[in-house]
């Protein structure tokens, strides 16, 4: 997937590490950081396609960060990583405008599926 | 470790709660008798010293209306008979004491002094003078009766002993009734003589008759053998023994109440004539007003007593609603501790389940996606010796964190305190959606499903997605419980209180009575290799947070109930 811009956002630094490596395995360049403050100063610096952001974090929370993100980027869709199955149920009104969400332990392969379609969503959107 | 020896202190602390049981009973039983008592004798006292009262004042009412002048015209005809009897002894003796008669045995003397006494007094039939050794010596009368010995008879004994003598009444051979009159004179040279008088007993039977006063009444004289000395209207024949028993010896006048053979009561008067064997009988039938007196004491018994029986039931009645009610409210109030001790169990067993849950989460996060690494790795790698053991071992790993994830997960669900969504349900229509999951297993497995829905069944505000959650959980339960071609059926009905309540019954093998008391606790299971025992700890805290209760009635070998009652909107959220 050439060219698709994703940011990891999750507390754990072990995780978001691995997942990166992982995505890099299956082509695709993510960066990480491991808290909300960093993940928006990296959102304003650069745009990014996808972004992966964990719900529970200490300091700035994920919804916080995803707030600030749909304002300053509407554009850049955002996956949120739950670390239980709240929205389990389907009730995409909770997703406050998150493009989709993915349960913890992360299945790589349904998150790669996932990113194609954010970035396919995010394709769309930047054509007028 | 810790859950179980929660368990096993509430298991252990039943039979405590058994006795109390007990105890509990036995207050109630005390409690029950105490209450009667009280109120009884607070109830029946009062009636009974009324009754008492009235009962006296009824005697004193009697004594008022009936004995009293009863009593006066007993006295007066006693005093008149005595004064009769008197003045009969005291004519003999004037004949006997002038002198006039000279010689006692003087024939013609003795006819005189008859003359003249009858003249003055009345009633002497014959007059006869006997010396001391019995022998009447002189007679005057319609009888022959001059040269009879008397000694030996007790009369002359008695005469000769006290000096005077008066008789009971007999027929002797004239064939009329009357009695005798004997003094004992003593002679001056010595030696005395014995002056015997016959007198009708019409004159006895005219002082009976004289204190009669109405036809019902009746007055008589007897002897103190009982034998009546007087005709009378009621109570025997003349010279035979009367009706009436005879009265104890009183010196005065007497008024008593009886009752006859026909247990009726009637008012005796009787008074001892002195000096004589007479007893002057009264017998007096209740008039009307004492009647009514007499009514109105049966009536104040009658009363009485169906007092006492009616406050004996009512208050038996009372006491034992009274305590039945206090005995059910206690119960409910225990099961209503009871119910608040259960949900704060839940509550802080979740919140444990939650916080463990989390921890663990991330972790295992971390693992997955290092093992998820491992098999890129070993994948994207050459062939190697073992690679093959590496790749299962590593999903090995994976599926081992997809376990402990389901179990995180519900942790997480059966804790997690998720907004509630309200909306409108049918819950028909949402009982089918969750049967549409389960119906595949239910087709292949031959186990029918039958619904039986209320005509009028309102649509409710709750949740639906944990409402799904609910049903999926006890239906998933019963069909897993049923056996090949069992039957589950699902009841929807409206309660009185305006809930609605959904009963999912089986006929699976049932729960046995142990397992029911834990079935509600997280983490108790009897599908031991693939349960989490979860399953209904959440949907109990669920239907909990959603204002309903769930409920389980089981019985071994015959199936398994759940019912579940939903408020008709979910209120204090």
């Amino acid at each position: 997937m050439d060219g698709m811009r994703v940011l990891l956002v999750d507390d754990e630094e072990e995780l978001v590490e691995t997942i990166a490596e992982r995505l890099e395995l299956r082509g695709i360049v993510a960066e990480t950081v491991t808290n909300g403050e960093e993940a928006l100063q990296r959102v304003l610096e650069k745009p990014f396609d996808v972004v992966l952001l964990d719900v529970k974090m200490p300091g700035l929370g994920g919804m916080e960060v995803l707030k600030l993100i749909r304002m300053q980027r509407p554009n850049t869709q955002v996956i949120l990583i739950t670390g239980h199955a709240s929205v389990e149920n389907g009730d995409r009104r909770l997703l406050e405008g998150a493009f989709d969400f993915i349960v913890k332990p992360v299945d790589i392969e349904v998150l790669v599926d996932k990113m194609k379609e954010a970035t396919q969503r995010r394709k769309e959107s930047d054509k007028p | 470790m810790e859950l179980k020896l929660f368990v096993e202190n509430n298991g252990g602390a039943k039979p405590d709660e058994k006795d109390d049981h007990l105890t509990g009973q036995d207050s109630y039983r005390r409690i029950w008798r105490t209450t009667v008592l009280i109120t009884l004798m607070v109830a029946i006292a009062p009636l009974v010293i009324m009754t008492a009262i009235n009962y006296f004042q009824y005697q004193k009412a009697l004594t008022a209306e009936m004995s009293h002048p009863t009593s006066l015209i007993l006295s007066r005809s006693k005093r008149s008979l005595e004064f009769f009897l008197a003045e009969r002894i005291s004519a003999l003796r004037l004949v006997v004491k002038d002198g006039s008669l000279g010689n006692l045995c003087d024939q013609d003397k003795l006819a005189l002094g008859l003359r003249n006494i009858n003249a003055s007094f009345g009633g002497f039939i014959d007059l006869g003078s006997i010396d001391q050794d019995g022998f009447q010596c002189a007679y005057v009368g319609p009888y022959p009766l001059i040269g009879k010995s008397y000694k030996g008879q007790d009369w002359f004994q008695e005469v000769t002993l006290r000096g005077e003598y008066v008789s009971d009444v007999f027929m002797g051979y004239r064939d009329a009734p009357h009695f005798v009159i004997a003094v004992r004179h003593d002679n001056p040279d010595g030696g005395f003589h014995v002056i015997r008088a016959t007198v009708g007993a019409e004159l006895l039977s005219h002082h009976a008759t004289s204190l009669d006063l109405k036809p019902s009444s009746d007055a008589f004289i007897i002897n103190r053998d009982g034998i009546l000395q007087t005709p009378s209207r009621f109570n025997g024949t003349f010279l035979e023994l009367s009706q009436i028993p005879v009265p104890p010896y009183r010196a005065e006048s007497q008024v008593i109440e009886q009752l006859d053979s026909r247990n009726k009561p009637y008012i005796l008067g009787y008074a001892y004539v002195e000096r004589s064997p007479f007893i002057l009988m009264m017998i007096k039938r209740p008039d009307d007003m004492m009647a009514s007196w007499l009514t109105l004491r049966g009536d104040l018994i009658g009363f009485l007593i169906a007092s006492v029986v009616l406050i004996v039931i009512v208050v038996l009645w009372s006491a034992t609603s009274m305590i039945n009610r206090i005995r059910h409210a206690d119960l409910r109030r225990a099961e209503f501790i009871h119910n608040i001790e259960y949900t704060s169990k839940m509550a802080s067993i979740g919140r444990l389940a939650a916080g463990v849950a989390h921890e663990i989460n991330n972790p295992l996060a971390i693992i997955n996606e290092k093992a998820g690494l491992m098999k890129d790795l070993v994948s994207l790698s050459e062939d190697f010796p073992k690679k093959e053991r590496f790749l299962k071992n590593i999903q090995s790993i994976t599926k081992s964190v997809e376990r402990c994830s389901t179990i995180t997960h519900r942790l997480l669900g059966f804790a997690k305190r998720m907004d509630v969504k309200l909306e409108t349900i049918d819950l028909r229509e949402l009982l089918q959606e969750v049967l549409s999951f389960l119906c595949k297993e239910a087709e292949y497995r031959n186990i029918h499903i039958e619904f039986h829905v209320d005509e009028e069944i309102p649509s409710i505000e709750s949740d639906r997605g944990q409402l799904q959650q609910v049903f999926l959980n006890i239906i998933n339960n019963a069909v897993a419980a049923v056996l090949q071609g069992g039957h589950i059926d699902i009841w929807i009905e409206k309660t009185r209180d305006d809930r609605v309540r959904i009963r999912i019954q089986d006929d699976g093998p049932g729960i046995s009575k142990e397992n029911l008391k834990k079935i509600f606790e997280p983490f108790f299971t009897t599908k031991k290799d693939y349960g989490t025992g979860l399953g209904l700890s959440i949907t109990y805290g669920i239907v909990q947070k959603l204002g309903g209760t769930i409920d389980v009635q089981s019985e071994e070998g015959k199936g398994t109930s759940f019912i579940v009652t939903l408020p008709l909107t979910v209120s204090n959220l």
